[in-house]
């Protein structure tokens, strides 16, 4: 984990020049970071985690001996002789390390999530084992957590009265699924929107982001075929391929000579033991990574995708409308052809403001998962309003409302994005991840600044979002910001401030590096030559 | 003699002092020299590597399908799924949604989830964890928690990830989980997903499920280390989505505290529909319902809006906020849905009378569908979803789907019941609109009249209308009752012909089974009882 490459530059220049996206060609230079980490900085934070686990085992030693009260709840006296549900060690992580710095996840927030949100205030009579409600709300926390890239979470606008006509003509519910009485006209509408705006043949939507990439591999792929999946994967994606009873290898994030090497073993020696050759083989990566904020080497995977004749599944949850010039995700962006994609992949949760999936396709592709998906035949159809939030929001983004909001909103977006990176990479910040990518995460390094940061940022009325183990490494905790179009000027500068400040209090601003570079600029005068 | 073995002795040594050293220098290059392998490992050169990747040809993305797949092109539904419903352009009566309390159209859930769009926008724009915990959601849970009395529920966004994500939250790798072989598709998928071990018992066989308990307990003996870390559980649904039978809790529970094994509860198909106050199979067969470690159901059936829950002690379902993947890794249920959720519970717990009206239907179209030539009623007659199945299946499953597929069609197209009132002739109308009304209420006050009761309230109530008339304003309003039967519809004779064609193959022809018009089928043949929907049932009734 210390090898990551430190700060590669490529230029996109020789690839797919005959490509029918051309003029939507980015000029831009590809810039991802993920900046070595300090030798010291490891060190500390191994022996942090150190300190937490020798305490934690004496917090149970005092546990078992009843010196210390135990809040966790307990088994039933009736079960308490049947194997124990949960193994002691299991639960070691959650009751030492997670319970201190709980406060900072779950926080029940009661507005709209958009830009600014309302928090209900929690406090806790005994170290966060238990949270009570004051009643207080903490007002306009300028939200820095919530996937609301395109600034569609709104309770007003045409999107939201659209979605409450819809509640007004067919209620919430459906009550049963796509193959039996649950397919309305609405799904039908939705489905051929969606396959427009992605510029494929045909495409189908689902109630879950999560269900589409874990029932729908299983259908696309089994025994005796490969899955080569990236290995920073969304949980959903890891749980469909193991579903799937494929055999699943792992390459490393983002390298292409990693992904390279996989193909070509797969197909020279075959399935391991008999050497039969694979079925077929599918690659799975995202567009933009959450965790990392980096962006798939799409050009790359699609050129090693053709030379080996893999198929590709592309996951689009965080890169659909959040990329691209015209947002339509990590294909537009890199100005690829769609039809390169077998599977497009994608979310409606995020950048349209709604709830569910879809996937893209060949017609083949799509008329085989009507009849095949797990989702479509088990599973309760989309809820109307949902839909008519994605098709109005879809809509605007398309310019098909008649108006430019759509792409004004792309604008602020790619534009907030730039200017967000920049001033935190030049407080010295280590900020993983592409240049273009709004998901932004700030390294903390250290166990203990998880919880500091989160409670930090809230005083100073800002919701920031913070990870550690286990959906990081474990030496590579960090806070996420995900900038939306709906944040101004003003409250990214507020924002800004208080990282600053923080930064500053609890000594995060770890980067090395050449803090004024020219490369910021650069990006600047791109943005400018690219909004044509 | 000595001299001669000495001499002996002393002759030897020339060839055989080289002889062991040949020996000893061959032992040491044995030992020294390199491993050689069984097989001859002969690495491939670039070029044919090359060949190789050149040569290699994958299996399409997707095998082809016919254009013209029954299930392929999905019936389009136009407005909403309520109990009348627009399938392909055509009006039917809807028998197909798991809309069971008829909450689906309540105006009351629309207004709340409105008022809830209004505040909340409609998406979460994340999970749970990251800023996706709404004030709404913390309420949902803790309404469902009161109202199954049970310490704690959680909500998960897809009614079909509930049970999928909760089953390997708890059991992993080496457990063991017993689970009925009828049990439906996502405690399946929860079950792969487990990676567990799984036996399966037969449906609702409580003998087949001690012996296999037995037989656990015997390997247990066998090796008790590790029989002390191996969970166990028994993954059972409350009213089996395919089969319509109730599980045998009590016995079940028994089984429990016996063996020690735990008990995960499915409960989609029974909660709001059975027991007293709608709160599913434990409440049915009064078990405590502590003694089932964790019930799971989805919102999408009686409840008539998105997403599902788990409830049971805080000590299990705790356990899913940092482990249940499709609660950690999903973004939370929207808001306006979880808001319809808790006013459909509210309607719910104001109103236990519904669960009696569902109950009374069930009962009265299980028992009124019986007897329906070449179809019999299986399952539990409590059970809101009716299961039709072929008296006499042809032995090949896709022949009988066709067959089951063109009742439903038949069904659904050869609708009699078209003529709805007469066209205007001049006349001028023998009863007012007050006298309307006044049919109205007698009509809901209890819809299980026939036609001759119903007139005679009317009558009393000081209208003057006559029979017939009744029964066309009856049916102008929507209602259809029942006419009783004065001669019965076939006499012996043809009774017993009917039965005989039945049985070689005439089915079709029937005219009982015409009588099953504008009833809308879904695919698999169930019969849903729409609450809202009452009165249309009655074209069932006829059947009978």
């Amino acid at each position: 984990m210390f090898t990551l490459v430190p700060f590669v530059v490529f230029r996109y220049s020789f690839f797919n020049v005959d490509s029918l996206h051309i003029h939507h060609f980015p000029h831009r230079p590809f810039v991802e970071s993920f900046e070595e980490t300090p030798l010291l900085v490891a060190v500390l934070t191994y022996m942090g985690y150190g300190i937490l686990t020798i305490f934690g085992y004496l917090r149970d030693f005092l546990r078992d001996w009843k010196f210390e009260k135990c809040h966790l709840a307990r088994e039933r006296e009736e079960q308490k002789d049947f194997v124990p549900l949960y193994q002691d060690f299991e639960n070691f992580y959650t009751r030492n390390l997670y319970m201190r710095i709980r406060d900072n996840w779950n926080r029940p927030i009661c507005s709209v999530p958009g830009a600014k949100m309302d928090l209900l205030e929690r406090v806790t009579p005994d170290y966060n084992w238990t949270f009570e409600h004051t009643g207080n709300v903490l007002k306009d926390v300028i939200n820095m957590g919530s996937y609301n890239y395109l600034g569609f979470a709104e309770n007003t606008g045409t999107c939201a009265d659209a979605a409450s006509e819809c509640t007004v003509k067919y209620g919430v519910g459906v009550s049963s699924t796509r193959q039996e009485i649950g397919n309305l006209d609405k799904h039908e509408e939705l489905e051929i929107l969606v396959a427009r705006f992605l510029g494929v043949e045909s495409s189908m939507a689902f109630g879950m982001g999560f269900a589409t990439n874990s029932m729908n591999i299983p259908a696309l792929t089994g025994k005796g075929c490969l899955i080569l999946s990236d290995e920073l994967n969304h949980a959903s994606l890891v749980l469909g391929a193991r579903l799937s009873g494929s055999t699943i290898r792992v390459f490393k994030h983002n390298n292409m000579q990693s992904l390279e090497k996989l193909l070509r073993d797969a197909i020279v020696h075959g399935q391991p033991r008999t050497h039969r050759p694979w079925k077929k083989i599918l690659i799975l990566v995202e567009g933009i990574y959450s965790m990392e904020g980096s962006i798939v080497r799409l050009p790359e995977v699609i050129a090693l995708k053709k030379k080996y004749k893999a198929y590709l599944y592309l996951d689009e949850a965080h890169s659909i409308g959040a990329l691209g010039p015209r947002g339509r995700g990590v294909v537009d962006y890199f100005g690829l052809d769609p039809s390169d994609v077998d599977i497009m992949m994608g979310t409606f949760t995020k950048s349209f403001g709604a709830a569910g999936g879809y996937i893209g396709g060949k017609k083949e592709l799509i008329d085989y998962l009507r009849l095949h998906s797990h989702s479509t035949v088990y599973a309760t159809s989309m809820s109307p309003p949902i839909i008519q939030q994605i098709i109005t929001s879809m809509k605007c983004i398309m310019g098909e409302d008649g108006s430019t909001l759509g792409q004004e909103r792309l604008c602020q977006l790619s534009e907030n994005t730039t200017y967000f990176r920049r001033r935190l990479h030049e407080m010295g910040f280590i900020i993983y991840g592409n240049n273009d990518s709004p998901v932004v995460p700030l390294m903390l390094y250290m166990p203990a600044k998880i919880g500091a940061f989160g409670r930090e940022m809230l005083k100073r009325n800002i919701g920031t979002v913070v990870v550690g183990f286990p959906a990081t490494p474990i030496i590579e905790s960090r806070a996420r910001f995900c900038v939306s179009a709906a944040h101004t000027r003003e409250m990214l500068d507020k924002a800004l401030n208080a990282i600053s400040e923080v930064g500053d209090l609890l000594q995060l601003k770890y980067s090395r590096k050449n803090r004024h570079g020219n490369e910021g600029s650069d990006s600047f005068s791109f943005l400018e030559s690219h909004q044509d | 003699m000595n001299i001669d073995r000495e001499s002996s002795e002393s002759e030897a040594p020339a060839y055989h002092l080289i002889l062991e050293g040949i020996l000893i220098l061959w032992i040491i290059r044995l030992l020294f020299s390199k491993t050689y392998k069984l097989q001859e490992r002969s690495d491939l050169t670039e070029k044919e590597k090359e060949e190789l990747i050149e040569e290699w040809q994958p299996e399409p993305l997707v095998p082809l399908v016919s254009k013209d797949h029954p299930s392929l092109n999905y019936d389009v539904v136009t407005g909403p799924p309520s109990h009348k419903i627009i399938v392909n352009g055509k009006e039917c009566v809807n028998f197909a949604s798991f809309n069971f309390l008829g909450l689906l159209e309540s105006e009351r859930v629309k207004l709340k989830a409105l008022s809830s769009l209004k505040k909340y926008g409609v998406g979460t724009c994340g999970p749970r964890g990251f800023y996706g915990t709404f004030d709404v959601h913390l309420e949902l849970e803790e309404r469902l928690a009161k109202f199954m009395r049970t310490e704690e529920a959680i909500i998960y966004s897809y009614g079909f990830a509930t049970i999928a994500s909760a089953i390997p939250a708890y059991s992993k790798r080496g457990d063991i989980i017993f689970v009925d072989e009828a049990a439906c598709f996502s405690i399946q998928k929860g079950l792969q997903a487990s990676r567990s071990f799984i036996k399966y018992f037969k449906h609702n066989d409580m003998e087949d499920l001690e012996r296999l308990l037995k037989e656990q307990e015997i390997e247990d003996q066998k090796n008790p280390r590790k029989a002390k870390v191996i969970r166990r559980f028994i993954v059972i649904e409350g009213l089996y989505i395919n089969t319509a039978d109730l599980c045998p809790l009590p016995e079940l529970v028994k089984l429990k505290y016996k063996y020690k094994v735990r008990i995960f509860l499915e409960e989609s198909m029974s909660f709001g529909v059975l027991g007293e106050h709608g709160r599913g199979v434990t409440e049915h067969f009064g078990v405590n319902i502590d003694d089932i470690d964790l019930i799971s159901a989805n919102m999408e059936n009686a409840l008539a809006s998105i997403g599902g829950f788990c409830c049971g002690r805080s000590f299990v379902i705790d356990h899913q906020r940092l482990s249940g993947q499709g609660y950690c890794f999903s973004a939370s249920l929207p808001p306006m849905l979880a808001a319809a959720a808790i006013e459909a519970l509210n309607i719910m717990e104001e109103d236990p009378g519904l669960f009696r009206v569902l109950r009374d239907k069930c009962k009265h179209v299980h028992k009124a569908l019986q007897g329906t030539p070449g179809l019999k009623v299986v399952g539990e007659p409590l059970a809101p979803a009716l299961h039709l199945q072929l008296e006499n299946s042809s032995g090949s499953r896709t022949d009988d789907l066709k067959l089951l597929r063109a009742i439903v069609d038949y069904v659904r197209y050869n609708n009699r019941s078209e003529a709805k009132g007469r066209k205007r002739c001049g006349r001028k109308k023998c009863t007012s609109n007050r006298d309307n009304h006044t049919l109205k209420r007698i009509v809901k006050q209890n819809p299980f009249k026939n036609v001759g009761e119903i007139h005679k309230e009317w009558t009393v109530a000081g209208v003057s209308a006559s029979r017939t008339t009744t029964h066309r304003r009856m049916q102008d309003m929507g209602f259809s009752c029942r006419i009783p039967c004065v001669k019965p519809l076939l006499n012996n004779r043809q009774h017993q012909k009917r039965l005989a064609s039945k049985r070689t193959g005439l089915l079709l022809s029937g005219p009982k089974l015409c009588s099953l018009m504008k009833v809308n089928f879904a695919f698999p043949l169930e019969i849903r009882v729409p609450e809202s929907g009452g009165r249309e049932e009655r074209h069932t009734i006829h059947v009978a």
